[in-house]
């Protein structure tokens, strides 16, 4: 196991995708909580609903699927054109040529970074999303904070968070594991490293949304 | 001592190697020559292990390295340093980050030790230390060949393979990287296997040349021997160059004795240099001095 190469994918996968997946659930949990009162005509129905739907659709899709489906294009692209601008250039034969296991130097590190740092990604997701959603909510006059606050914590299900975790590593594996398969195996010169990375990222988004779907199917 | 024994390569239904055989003499400057597409390069990489040979064999020092075990092939590998065609350094990593590579991934030394044969390796390929913070696509392609060379030679191989050296050079840095490899050759007692088709190289370090023709070892010999060959398809190869030009009028001038009317005084005075002989029999090899 290469550590500095670990840390190093570490630091660019996880740290170097804080910013996006910031921004976006922030916007995501806002939109959740607007569209939802939008929705929510009822006045028999208590405005704790809101809150809670917010927080299951977050919990469970939009803050692992969402958020994966964009680290797929942010993320996966970089995998592969890096990947495959190696390959072309020939700088994995000098690895190689050096005696250096050039699967274990540069696929392993990027997987394992992955998978370790994407479910810490999700987790900020999720509570970032929540926090839009409430901030979105009490901005807008929707809802009052403290409404959203107990409604939070009105039936809530800890096995939720079990699946959303579930899925960010499956989804983590993919993400990673692709574009490194279409990177490393570049032939050619810089249109195929660009259509190498375009190819990356559509079969993970395409795998994701069908693992997706199998593992709701399984575990829910 | 590196032997190729009966080495076949194709892919698919294109035979690109045909049944190869070679020797590369140790502590020398191995040339393999030919036109583009002749096999050279895919010669090359079956010799490094980058390419598996359809058939034959690659034996260094008595050993058989396609039929090695995964570590025994490693071990082998850190005993060759390549330079390649595209120099093929990590763009992400400054001049320095690239030569200390290999010590870092091979060694235990302290840093300064490492940095202490950074620093030797650089100079020998006379490298200063305003290029070493620099990143590779900030120096300039005779540069990167140079810092690629010092990164082969790092753990002081003992096969050093050059794809390519010259490509994409002007003919001035070419002979600076010729002289280069040459020189490590000789201080470093390497076994060097180079791929060209500058005859220029040719003439200058081939201490012992292979030339393939579409896939074909077509000839062997030294580049003493190589004006002289009768093998017509090498001729055709080498008389397309400039520089052989004057080898043929050299050829002339032997079997005939006299000197082509075509050749310029100061070209015939550059050839007497050149090849350390009295052509136009004033008794002066090379121009009167003044």
């Amino acid at each position: 196991m290469y550590w500095k190469q670990f840390m190093l994918q570490c630091n660019d996968i996880g740290v170097g995708s804080l910013g996006i997946i910031s921004i976006i659930s922030v916007f995501i949990g806002a939109v959740s909580t607007v569209q939802t009162a939008y929705q929510l005509v009822s006045p028999i129905i208590p405005k704790t609903t809101i809150a809670q739907i917010v927080r299951d659709t977050v919990i469970l899709e939009f803050a692992p699927t969402l958020s994966c489906i964009v680290l797929a294009g942010v993320v996966g692209s970089k995998i592969a054109s890096e990947l495959g601008n190696m390959r072309v250039s020939e700088q994995i034969d000098a690895l190689e040529i050096m005696g250096i296991n050039t699967k274990a130097y540069l696929i392993l590190p990027k997987i394992l970074a992955g998978v370790l740092t994407i479910p810490l990604l999700i987790i900020l997701a999720m509570v970032l999303g929540i926090f839009g959603g409430r901030l979105a909510g009490s901005m807008a006059g929707i809802i009052d904070p403290s409404i959203f606050d107990n409604g939070l914590l009105m039936g809530f299900n800890g096995y939720n968070v079990f699946f959303a975790l579930t899925k960010s590593f499956a989804f983590a594996f993919l993400i990673t594991s692709i574009p490194c398969f279409y990177g490393y195996n570049v032939k050619g010169g810089a249109l195929e490293i660009g259509q190498s990375s375009t190819r990356a990222v559509v079969v993970s988004c395409i795998m994701l949304l069908l693992a997706d779907y199998i593992l709701s199917a399984l575990l829910l | 001592m590196i032997e190729i024994k009966n080495l076949k390569k194709s892919f698919g239904e294109k035979v690109v190697l045909k049944e190869v055989n070679a020797v590369m003499e140790p502590g020398k400057c191995n040339l393999i020559i030919g036109s583009s597409g002749s096999g050279k390069t895919v010669l090359m990489k079956c010799i490094v292990g980058l390419m598996p040979p359809t058939r034959g064999e690659v034996i260094y020092n008595g050993h058989n390295y396609i039929t090695m075990t995964l570590e025994e092939k490693k071990a082998i590998r850190k005993e060759i340093g390549m330079l390649f065609q595209g120099s093929a350094l990590f763009d992400s990593q400054t001049v320095e980050q690239n030569v200390i590579f290999p010590l870092d991934m091979f060694t235990t030394d302290k840093y300064s030790v490492k940095k202490a044969r950074v620093k030797e390796v650089l100079d020998r390929v006379n490298l200063n230390e305003d290029a070493y913070r620099k990143f590779p696509a900030e120096i300039s392609g005779g540069m990167q060949k140079r810092v690629a060379l010092a990164r082969a030679i790092v753990l002081n191989p003992k096969y050093l393979f050059c794809d390519e050296p010259n490509s994409g050079l002007d003919p001035q840095t070419s002979i600076v990287i010729d002289k280069l490899i040459k020189e490590i050759t000789q201080e470093y007692n390497t076994t060097t296997i180079m791929n060209t088709h500058d005859m220029n190289s040719v003439m200058e370090i081939g201490d012992h040349i292979v030339y393939m023709h579409q896939g074909e070892k077509e000839w062997e010999g030294t580049n003493k021997e190589i004006i002289y060959s009768d093998n017509q398809k090498l001729n055709d190869f080498i008389f397309a160059s400039n520089f052989l030009q004057d080898a043929k009028n050299m050829r002339t001038i032997q079997e005939t004795g006299e000197i082509p009317k075509e050749v310029h005084e100061d070209v015939r005075d550059a050839l007497e240099e050149k090849f350390n002989t009295d052509m136009d029999g004033d008794g002066i090899i090379g121009a009167p001095k003044e």
